[in-house]
């Protein structure tokens, strides 16, 4: 009798404290705290307002509201982990942990769980290959791509030619910051530029040493794979050390607002990487002011709504909803699993028509997601920092990567990693 | 001369002047070791407060605004002035003299006589409690530091210095910023001695740091002297803060700038001013050398932070206490 009332008492309990059915939960791994709080805080206030924007506006998506669960990461691999098993359980329908560390250690659990995984523009490149990392998505573009868009610029920028250019690359001495080694080293074979490497220790305060071998080596080109403080001090040095900033370039995370204003006008045509371009004017930010913004439900302080990482931050909000929608058609329902946005997300088709809808033309590369492919168009734009005007201006339409050099390298580290974890390849 | 060796030349220079900047950090940390046995955690921190607070104040930025804005529904940022640097700087050194009687008031006045392993944590606490109230207070987007301070490449050294190797050499390069904080550098730590040898707070601080207990009973308040540590340590603080917080924005990896003392106290001694300023050349010299001449060449680079460790535990296995630290002998 004992046994069975505490066993109604906790079957109780479960379904009292256990996810409500009717929501589309999202979590949001942030981070509001520590080292990487400036780069955390406007894109995860991004990804916040949009989802805050749909219930507001529209009811949330299909008829569903989305309930979001904040979880504060400090950018710590860790914390992340924690964060994920504390929200699975919440019914959660995609993971965008915006950390490649914690990418790393959630691609297996994510897999186990059957879970997705979105990780924008980071966390494993080779994940772009669908058939083996099935619940991995990094569309639209991944850091190989990034390399090889820029490269692709300055090959433009260079009337087709990079023979006996020297470019140096400065990286953060990390995972992330050696992604583009390989796919920088491919090209040099084939467009005969000379690459250096100059890594740079985390968090990268001090980067003397890297600066004076630039200036002492005089290289055509750097492109920088930096992130939080790496930014700031690396524009500042450049503009010491009087390296032109037109030749500078940066990925995309080496490309906010925040990246360049502590150098002042010295920053003045510093370039950068971009997946998706910026633009303040797009109707959706007076969407978010008016609904999220002025009726005091914004993440944040509503300051950075249009500043890069916020607008990155939405996109990320609007990928995630799209692919809801999608899900939401493909399985006839309106209350989704996370296996049937797994779904959604495999059969993404982003049109310039569908960004419209969204209330921002332009914002990304149209694309198609499929199961070979969770990499998406692989496009870019290169921006460059307006002092005066205080502003990232676009200078590029969006660039193709050389898939030639990365799908090859995609296909061998992704056949690595299936042969290391017993992973039968294959599209179902 | 030959080229490879005039950017030899370069690299120590600028070995010197990173020196310079990291014993401004090591400096607050000896004043409180020094005084009050405690090592602590929470300076690195206070570098970043004490930067947060200065922008924050010339801005005329409210502080708290966040948390009153969420509490009373209110839309204040900004006082709507401008203060000048200077006097920004004195208002930024007065809120560094009432963390110093809070610290001392509210956590070590309680915990005099504990293990110094104890006091150690508490400076751990403190960390994370400054870190959460300057994030509270002025917020965690990077800010801008502008106190007027020149930086960039000295051209005049350039220019004059070019002639002196072959068509590869561009003249030495030395930032401005650095050599303005390795003067107020010279300047901090003269300040400092003078304070201590020829002050009677100064003497009563060496007073207190040589024995507690006979500073107390010749009448030596034990509880002004710590707070005068403290404050010269938030003091010292402010400056470091400025001068790295010049270069990178200021922002909350500031307080990381800890981690470039660390080896410098481990060489110079964890209670010398000059072991500080000395400490900190040798390893500004040293870690920028073998990343010339080893690092950067043959191991791939970025050798200078665990380097500057190597180097610190080398010194230490032949003088633990430090070069200019104080032997202990203890006889059974």
């Amino acid at each position: 009798m004992k046994t069975t009332k505490l066993a109604a008492l906790a079957l109780a309990g479960a379904l009292a404290s256990g996810p409500a059915l009717a929501e589309l939960v999202i979590p949001d791994l942030s981070y509001r705290t520590g080292p990487y709080a400036a780069g955390g805080i406007p894109f995860s206030d991004g990804y916040q307002d949009y989802f805050t924007l749909l219930n507001e506006r529209d009811g949330g998506i299909g008829g569903e509201p989305i309930r979001l669960i904040e979880c504060e990461t400090g950018y710590n691999t860790e914390k992340g982990v924690e964060c994920y098993e504390s929200t699975k359980g919440e019914g959660a329908l995609v993971y965008q942990p915006l950390s490649t560390g914690i990418t790393y250690q959630l691609i297996p659990k994510t897999e186990a769980d059957g879970i997705p995984l979105h990780t924008m523009g980071y966390g494993r490149t080779s994940a772009a290959n669908g058939a083996v990392f099935r619940n991995v998505f990094n569309y639209p573009a991944n850091y190989w791509d990034g390399a090889s868009v820029i490269v692709n610029y300055l090959l433009e920028e260079n009337g087709g030619s990079l023979e006996g250019k020297s470019i140096a690359l400065l990286y953060h001495n990390s995972a992330y910051g050696k992604e583009p080694i390989r796919t920088l080293e491919a090209l040099s074979e084939m467009h005969g530029y000379d690459l250096s490497q100059l890594a740079v220790d985390h968090p990268g305060q001090e980067q003397k040493s890297q600066w004076l071998q630039i200036r002492r080596e005089r290289p055509d080109y750097v492109i920088m794979w930096g992130w939080g403080v790496m930014n700031q001090v690396a524009v500042q040095e450049a503009a010491n050390i009087g390296f032109p900033m037109e030749n500078f370039i940066g990925n995309w995370w080496a490309g906010a607002e925040h990246d360049v204003t502590p150098a002042g006008a010295a920053a003045d045509g510093y370039k950068s990487l971009n997946m998706n371009r910026i633009n303040p004017d797009l109707p959706v930010f007076d969407d978010i002011r008016e609904h999220v913004v002025d009726a005091g439900m914004a993440a944040g302080d509503g300051s950075n709504v249009g500043s890069v990482l916020y607008t990155r931050g939405m996109y990320a909000a609007m990928l995630a909803a799209e692919a809801i929608e999608t899900a939401q058609e493909i399985h006839g329902v309106s209350e989704i699993t996370p296996a049937m946005m797994r779904d959604g997300m495999e059969a993404l088709e982003v049109t310039e028509e569908t960004m419209e809808e969204w209330g921002a033309p332009g914002v990304g590369p149209a694309f198609e997601v499929t199961c070979a492919d969770h990499g998406g168009s692989g496009m870019g734009i290169i921006q460059q920092w307006d002092a005066d005007a205080g502003q990232f201006v676009a200078l590029t339409d969006y660039i193709e990567s050389d898939s030639s050099v990365i799908d090859p390298l995609v296909e061998e580290d992704s056949m690595a990693y299936a042969a290391e974890n017993d992973v039968e390849p294959g599209c179902n | 001369m030959p080229t490879e060796f005039l950017y030899g030349v370069e690299v120590v220079l600028n070995g010197l002047m990173a020196g310079v900047l990291y014993a401004l950090v090591a400096l607050g940390f000896v004043l409180i070791f020094k005084a009050s046995g405690i090592f602590n955690y929470a300076q690195g921190v206070l570098a970043l407060f004490a930067a947060l607070t200065l922008v924050g104040i010339m801005e005329g930025q409210v502080p708290f605004a966040h948390l009153i804005n969420a509490i009373f529904g209110t839309e204040i940022h900004h006082f709507g002035w401008h203060v000048p640097a200077v006097l920004a700087i004195l208002l930024t050194a007065a809120v560094m003299v009432l963390l110093a009687w809070c610290v001392h008031n509210f956590v070590f006045r309680h915990l005099v006589g504990q293990e110094p392993i104890i006091l150690f944590m508490a400076t751990i606490g403190l960390a994370y409690f400054l870190e959460g109230v300057g994030d509270l207070m002025w917020g965690s987007n990077i800010k801008t530091l502008d106190v007027g301070l020149p930086q960039g490449a000295s051209f005049w050294l350039e220019e004059n210095t070019a002639f002196l190797g072959g068509e590869e050499f561009y003249g030495f390069f030395i930032d401005k910023l650095d050599m303005v904080a390795t003067l107020v550098a010279v300047l901090l730590v003269i300040a400092l001695v003078l304070f201590s040898q020829y002050t009677k707070q100064g003497r009563a601080m060496r007073a207190v740091a040589d024995d507690h207990q006979a500073a107390l009973s010749v009448g030596i308040s034990l509880n002004f002297i710590w707070v005068l540590v403290w404050s010269l340590a938030g003091f010292v603080a402010l400056v470091a803060g400025i001068m790295w917080g010049a270069k990178s924005g200021v922002q909350f990896s500031l307080s990381l700038i800890a981690l470039k003392a660390l080896p410098v106290l481990m060489l110079g001694g964890f209670t010398s001013i000059p072991g500080a300023i000395v400490g900190g050349l040798i390893i500004g010299v040293g870690e920028k050398l073998f990343e010339f001449l080893i690092g950067a060449p043959y191991l791939g680079g970025a050798t200078e932070n665990w380097f500057a460790y190597v180097l610190a535990l080398i010194f230490l296995v032949f003088r633990p206490q430090g070069l200019f630290g104080e032997k202990i002998i203890e006889r059974v």
